[in-house]
């Protein structure tokens, strides 16, 4: 079968990319999503904060994904649930399955990658110990109490301050468990500060950063964790260690684009966000595949997802309908001091709209400013009291900034004065 | 009253009781633990090795060398994967080339064919990734990979299939002599038996002592390992060894059946009989070794790290057979490495010890084959829709990592030997074995164990032992 627009996965990137191609003109679409609903991981997120950009109001996680659902059926775009799509290839023929159709192909004209991204486990940290029932990724263990409806612990030890760690350390302890401390192996906290607050400060749960668990004990079940003070190496310092009992230890250890799916399309991927390399439109270097959201690099906030999602339907409808022009000579982002990533990390010349740039910064910068240079050309900056690696920084770049200029745009941190 | 019960449900008693089951008799297979395989079994290198390595004549050598012999066409009739790649121990700049020629001619004095040295230049055409400063290496050609998981289940179902009882969570305590044979006094009650097989792993020792004088020793030899994504898996092509210590076999590196790729093992000899924990020093030395014989790999493809327990003789033999003061009472003990490989032959020769002197005779409608759970990964697509027509379920992907369908989860809590925790699952189909480490599937696994065993509270689900339940209570219990 042959489609215009095949969208991988079914959460708030691929909900929201379906609904601007559609409304850029494009019919023929179809979302194919692994779970029995559409949402994502929004499903499972029934704590509130989201849609405060996008909606300019507080929604909870299914609320969310609910309103972009609603858009999507008023638009009668198909959803295919159940649906794993188990190959791409790089002359974009889609291998999926699912109970109802049964192992088949589509011949997409784009596909819109929106895969999302899954938890670091424990085997990826290798902490030595025992291999007992009781050690979780938070996002496991915040599907089994919000969607199941169980405890999966009582006495609670979080390794990692991710945000869904956070949330999970007051979720769990609303529930009755008693959550004993999150340690965090870097000097600061990779979660948003609001989380930090509400979800650890509001409840007393101790953030012990420069932490990390160097053994879990017990056979069957969590006994208890050996935690240490790291130094500046990450490494444990010896005689630091101290033994904590609890049944329970959630991970939120990071997250990692899921792009097994890309990689066979021949997608290139960027060594730093573990995503796609992509242009300002989004697309990849395989023509016709576009990428957004948490497969392409791990957002904090759904309001950016949707915001990037909506520009690559876009991008992706421009595509099969021939408005996209011959592409022409493109510019560099580089990452200067102080940055981790970009993406986009190329932009073409002769863009016409404003550009948006996302990024995060390496490590906890205080009173500086992220400034952005064509060669040495200071073009824009911005002043904060901090930049943090949790949160990501949005800058726009007009159109006017890069016409009539040579050479690469390079993007840095630096101290004010 | 039994005519054989064999104890323990690990590779070597799953051997005899599928050997035994070829003749009459009433036969019976305990295993204390929730599912089979779940002790030294589990967790091992993974590897038929062709049989160089044991000192000549030695029981060991013999039954390594057969085994691998029986091997092929056992995975063929019951249906368990397994890969003849090959095996090289190669030797660096400088090292003791008479080490690799002397396991060379232990080799050929054991009986193993197609063996022999290989210069750099062809070892670089067989492996592509060895390191820059190995010169040769010997070349074993019938070594192959196994999945020990599934070869442990097939031989047990098959065993199944035959007439042998198996027997979840029933542990031996207790054997005595009675003029018939022997009592066994388990956690569940007491069973009578002509003869006793001691297949115990590493508590064959405690079970000998209870019936013979020749006191038996087993220790706990450790090993830790890691284990890579499937982009490692092609990494290497052959299992790589170094050349062989006093320790053991040194680390070795190997792809696996499923095309991940393996690393390990340490050798410790621990106090602890349960003690599988990894530790930093072991895992430590892995690490340090990962790339002396073959480049390229990333240690951020480590999906996870576990621990092994050999059941090690200081002996370092396989003890086979009666001791001379309890007849009837049938030792597999010492079932160290070439353990794996040794099984089948080890089966073997014990079923017909055993048959020998109780006097059994072959069955006439013995079942020969076993059949697997489909495998949609590898159907062509016609044969998937086919089965996909037939039974939706497996059309469903649970597991997104090693992409195992609710079908294959469903037939392996239903197997001859139901899967009844998540590691059971996870052993037979693969569900929770991939990079996310069962993230994403675990809720959902419990879920189906759930809705197939209805009468059963979700708190009652385990990873594998009693004990290792993964749910406590429920939310909002207070108010309930």
């Amino acid at each position: 079968m042959k489609k215009e627009i095949v969208i991988i996965g079914g959460g708030p990137a691929g909900l929201a990319a379906a609904v601007s191609a559609y409304d850029a003109g494009v019919r023929d679409i179809l979302i194919l999503e692994r779970d029995e609903t559409a949402g994502g991981i929004l499903n499972q997120c029934i704590h509130n904060g989201f849609g405060l950009h996008t909606f300019k109001e507080e929604l909870t996680g299914p609320e969310y994904a609910a309103r972009y659902l609603k858009m999507a059926q008023e638009r009668e775009i198909e959803i295919s649930l159940n649906t794993m799509v188990l190959d791409i290839s790089p002359e974009k023929t889609v291998t999926a399955v699912s109970p109802e159709r049964g192992l088949f192909t589509l011949e997409a004209e784009a596909v819109i990658l929106a895969m999302g991204c899954r938890e670091r486990p424990r085997g990826a940290l290798a902490i030595p110990g025992s291999r007992p029932a009781g050690v979780y990724t938070a996002g496991s263990a915040q599907r089994l109490v919000n969607i199941e409806g169980v405890l999966p612990g009582r006495e609670v030890v979080i390794l990692g301050s991710g945000d869904i760690g956070l949330i999970m350390a007051r979720r769990m302890t609303l529930e009755g468990a008693h959550v004993k401390c999150v340690a965090e192996l870097m000097p600061y906290s990779g979660g948003l500060k609001r989380n930090i607050v509400q979800c650890l400060d509001d409840f007393n749960i101790p953030l012990l950063l420069s932490h990390t668990v160097t053994a879990i004990h017990g056979k069957e079940r969590v006994e208890g964790i050996t935690l240490a003070e790291v130094g500046p190496d990450r490494m444990p310092v010896k005689g630091t260690e101290e033994y904590i009992p609890c049944d329970t230890l959630l991970l939120s250890v990071g997250l990692l684009p899921e792009n097994e799916l890309s990689k066979s399309a021949g997608v290139a991927l960027s060594p730093v966000t573990g995503g796609p390399v992509v242009d300002e439109t989004l697309e990849t270097n395989i023509e016709g595949v576009y990428a957004c959201g948490n497969v392409l690099h791990v957002h904090d906030l759904v309001d950016n997802v949707s915001a990037e999602a909506a520009k690559a339907g876009l991008s992706a409808a421009a595509y099969v309908q021939g408005k996209k022009t011959e592409k022409g000579d493109s510019f560099r982002i580089n990452c200067g001091r102080g940055v981790r990533y970009t993406v986009p990390s190329t932009v073409y010349r002769d863009e016409k709209e404003n550009v948006t740039i996302r990024l995060r910064v390496d490590n906890v910068y205080k009173n500086a400013s992220l400034n952005v240079y064509f060669g040495e050309e200071k073009i824009s900056g911005c002043k904060k009291n901090i930049f943090t690696p949790g949160e990501m920084e949005t800058l726009i770049l007009l159109p006017k900034q890069w016409q009539g200029r040579e050479g690469d745009l390079t993007i840095a941190l630096e101290d004010n004065a | 009253m039994f005519d054989a019960v064999i104890i323990g449900g690990g590779i070597s008693g799953s051997a005899v009781a599928r050997e035994l089951s070829r003749y009459q008799g009433h036969f019976a297979l305990l295993e204390k633990e929730n599912d089979i395989g779940e002790g030294t079994t589990k967790a091992n290198s993974a590897i038929i090795h062709a049989g160089f390595d044991a000192a000549e004549g030695t029981l060991m050598a013999k039954m390594n060398v057969r085994g691998n012999l029986l091997t092929e066409k056992l995975a063929k009739d019951l249906s368990f994967p397994f890969k003849r790649i090959g095996a090289l121990v190669v030797c660096h700049e400088g090292d003791d080339r008479e080490g690799l020629q002397k396991l060379l001619d232990r080799g050929i004095a054991n009986g193993v064919e197609g063996l022999r040295i290989v210069e750099r230049e062809e070892l670089k055409e067989l492996e592509p990734n060895i390191a820059d400063d190995v010169v040769c290496a010997l070349y074993a050609p019938t070594s192959g990979i196994v999945c020990p998981f599934l070869m442990n289940i097939a031989l047990a179902e098959n065993a199944v299939a035959n007439g042998v009882e198996v027997h979840l969570q029933e542990k031996v305590e207790k054997i005595e002599k009675t003029a018939e044979g022997y009592r066994l006094t388990t956690s569940k009650g007491v069973i009578e038996t002509r003869a006793v097989i001691n297949a115990a792993g590493l508590y064959a020792d405690t079970l000998h002592n209870m019936v013979s004088e020749h006191k038996e020793e087993i220790i706990a030899r450790r090993g830790e390992y890691y284990l890579f994504d499937k982009d490692m898996g092609s990494q290497a092509r052959h299992t790589i060894f170094s050349l062989p210590t006093k320790m053991g076999k040194g680390i070795l590196i190997t792809p696996t059946v499923h095309g991940n790729l393996i690393a390990g093992p340490t050798a410790e000899d621990i106090p602890d009989k349960e003690d599988t924990e990894t530790t930093p020093e072991g895992l430590g030395k892995v690490r340090k070794d990962l790339s002396r014989n073959i480049t390229g790999i990333n240690t951020r493809s480590i999906i996870t790290t576990f621990a092994g327990l050999r059941a090690h003789r200081p002996q370092h033999e396989f003890l086979l057979g009666e001791p001379e003061d309890a007849p009837f009472f049938f030792d597999c003990l010492g079932i160290e490495s070439p353990g794996l490989s040794a099984a089948p032959a080890v089966g073997e020769y014990i079923a017909s010890l055993v048959a020998e002197k109780l006097q059994l005779t072959k069955k006439e409608d013995f079942i020969e084959t076993r059949e697997a759970i489909p495998d949609p990964k590898e159907m062509t697509p016609e044969e998937y829709n086919e089965l996909i027509r037939r039974e939706p379920a497996y059309g469903n992907i649970i597991c997104r990592c090693e992409r195992v369908s609710e079908g294959e989860i469903l037939a392996a809590i239903h197997s001859p030997i139901p899967a009844l925790t998540t590691d059971a699952v996870k052993r037979r189909v693969r569900a929770g074995m991939g990079r996310c480490q069962s993230g994403f599937c675990l809720p959902k696994v419990l879920e189906i164990l759930h809705r197939e065993f209805p009468e059963k509270p979700l708190s009652d689900f385990c990873k594998s032992g009693q004990g290792s339940a993964y749910i406590l209570g429920t939310v909002k219990e207070e108010l309930a």
